[in-house]
């Protein structure tokens, strides 16, 4: 079977280091990290005191009085973002058929913060139950793509992918097989997380999962370094708009890049520790260089998962090595969650437009932070460490594992007719 | 206007994101100022908790308009 092509037409952001895609280019490009102390809330007597949250949000300049009590901010993250990308794509929603219009979103947790803030008021009262009647359809993590749709009338396929941190990157392979399969034309995806919480740090840190670096919180993201001690927790959204080929052509959209193949796995090895040799990774490359008809010399970039995490980081350059070969040494491979900090269920998504931009700017963003080499990772691979890199991109493939074992990686290839 | 209309209008104008001349005894929640089913369910339990009371399920659905829920305020509040 003949699958129909997919290409990208519209992106958008708000994350720790931009509230726009230039502005996040800009940054990407200059290396420049999004860390700060925690400003959401008192974390004083948390182990973990930083974190990398979104700048100068004010969600009274999106949406009305009555609008932003039902939203919660990993909702107001996502049409933040979807706007952006909905603007860039500039598609006539006049002459669409919606009913071929969808949205994916993803998100790892949902409503963290509306949780725990009607849960405190319960426990907080004498056992009468006064939850709010919008308790539910706030926090719920399909919620965001449901939003999405009523804003912009996109009545096809509709659904929240939930797989932790690769979550959005599950919501743009849905997206980009659906349209292979002709279900849908175009669809809104990526995903947003919101968990800078007192509940979503607190638990976070009690894994030990975070970096606990507070005196150097401004470099504590620094994957691959051998000092590393865990991720730093980022929000945000990211958006992309997929688009059947023919259909973007027939329109004159601008194009960024073609979408050619997905790969998915499960580690079947540990809550929360990835396989010590990567071997979901592995099959999950894999897979998606296979869906992309492309062999491993094909890729010149990797956007890999990175987080940071004494755990995390070394199965991946082992799996990158197992896949790739000899051209793994040839690769350039970055950690943008050294800027952007972990933004979890919207990983996927921001990465994804990392990738796409840097293919776009013929410019590898680095890996900041790194101060000392880890021994247990091969020092000929290009860690793209410090400074970007200018180089030709032909394709990209962008790497986003979760708690679970849920493996995905994405492949975008420069476009050409 | 009593104490009651006007802390009534104050939770309406907070919760519906309505002006305060909109809010007259005459209006209706869903009809004219906005509210859908979600929205007056909220409503009925801010009342509940400004002013002390429980309002049952089948009361509730009586009062669809400002002026309902002045009435019922002033007739149960202790």
């Amino acid at each position: 079977m003949e699958f129909r092509r997919v290409v990208v037409t519209g992106l958008g952001t708000i994350n720790p280091i931009g509230n726009s895609i230039a502005e996040y280019w800009e940054n990407l490009e200059n290396g420049v990290g999004g860390a700060g102390m925690i400003t959401h809330f008192d974390a004083s007597k948390f182990k973990t005191q930083f974190a990398c949250e979104v700048k100068n949000f004010d969600a009274k300049e999106h949406f009305d009085r009555k609008e932003v009590r039902k939203l919660d901010l990993y909702t107001q993250y996502a049409l933040v973002a979807v706007k952006e990308a909905m603007a860039d794509c500039d598609l006539d929603l006049e002459s669409e058929d919606l009913t071929k219009a969808g949205v994916i979103w993803g998100s790892g947790i949902g409503g963290i913060k509306t949780f725990l803030d009607e849960v405190k008021g319960y426990a907080n009262g004498d056992g009468t139950p006064r939850f709010s009647p919008f308790f539910i359809p706030k926090m719920i993590s399909d919620i965001a793509a449901g939003h999405i749709s009523m804003k912009y009338g996109f009545q096809g396929p509709n659904y929240g992918t939930v797989s932790a941190c690769a979550s959005s990157s599950h919501a743009i392979i849905d997206a980009m097989n659906y349209i292979r399969l002709g279900k849908a034309d175009v669809f809104i995806t990526g995903g947003s997380e919101a968990s800078v919480n007192e509940a979503g740090l607190g638990g976070f840190n009690s894994m030990q999962a975070l970096s606990t670096n507070n005196e150097e919180f401004e470099t504590a993201s620094r994957p691959f370094c051998k000092t590393r001690d865990g991720f730093v927790m980022g929000e945000g959204a990211g958006c992309l708009i997929l688009e059947e080929y023919e259909h973007a052509k027939a329109r004159g959209a601008k194009i960024y890049a073609e979408v050619v193949g997905g790969g998915m796995s499960g580690d079947a090895y540990h809550l929360t520790a990835t396989h010590p040799e990567g071997r979901g990774a592995i099959n999950s490359m894999n897979m998606a260089l296979n869906d992309a008809d492309l062999k491993p010399e094909d890729i010149d970039y990797i956007n890999v998962h990175g987080t940071s995490t004494p755990v995390g980081d070394i199965p991946e350059t082992k799996a990158v090595q197992t896949v790739f070969g000899e051209h793994a040494y040839k690769l350039n491979i970055s950690s943008t969650k050294s800027m952007t900090g972990h933004l979890l269920g919207a990983a996927g998504s921001v990465e994804a437009i990392a990738s796409i931009l840097a293919m776009n700017n013929q410019t590898v963003p680095p890996t900041i932070n790194h101060k000392e080499q880890d021994p247990q990772i091969d020092e000929r691979l290009n860690l793209t460490l410090h400074k970007a890199q200018k180089r030709e991109i032909r394709a990209a493939l962008s790497n986003t594992f979760g708690f679970g074992g849920h493996n995905a990686s994405v492949i975008f290839k420069s476009f050409s007719e | 206007m009593s104490d009651i209309a006007s802390r009534v209008k104050a939770i309406i104008v907070d919760k519906l994101g309505v002006d305060e001349t909109e809010v007259t005894p005459e209006a209706s929640f869903t009809n004219d100022l906005g509210a859908d089913s979600l929205d007056t369910v909220e409503l009925i339990m801010e009342f509940e908790k400004e002013f002390n009371i429980a309002i049952p399920d089948d009361q509730a659905e009586n009062i669809g308009t400002v002026g309902d829920a002045v009435s019922y305020i002033e007739e149960n509040a202790k």
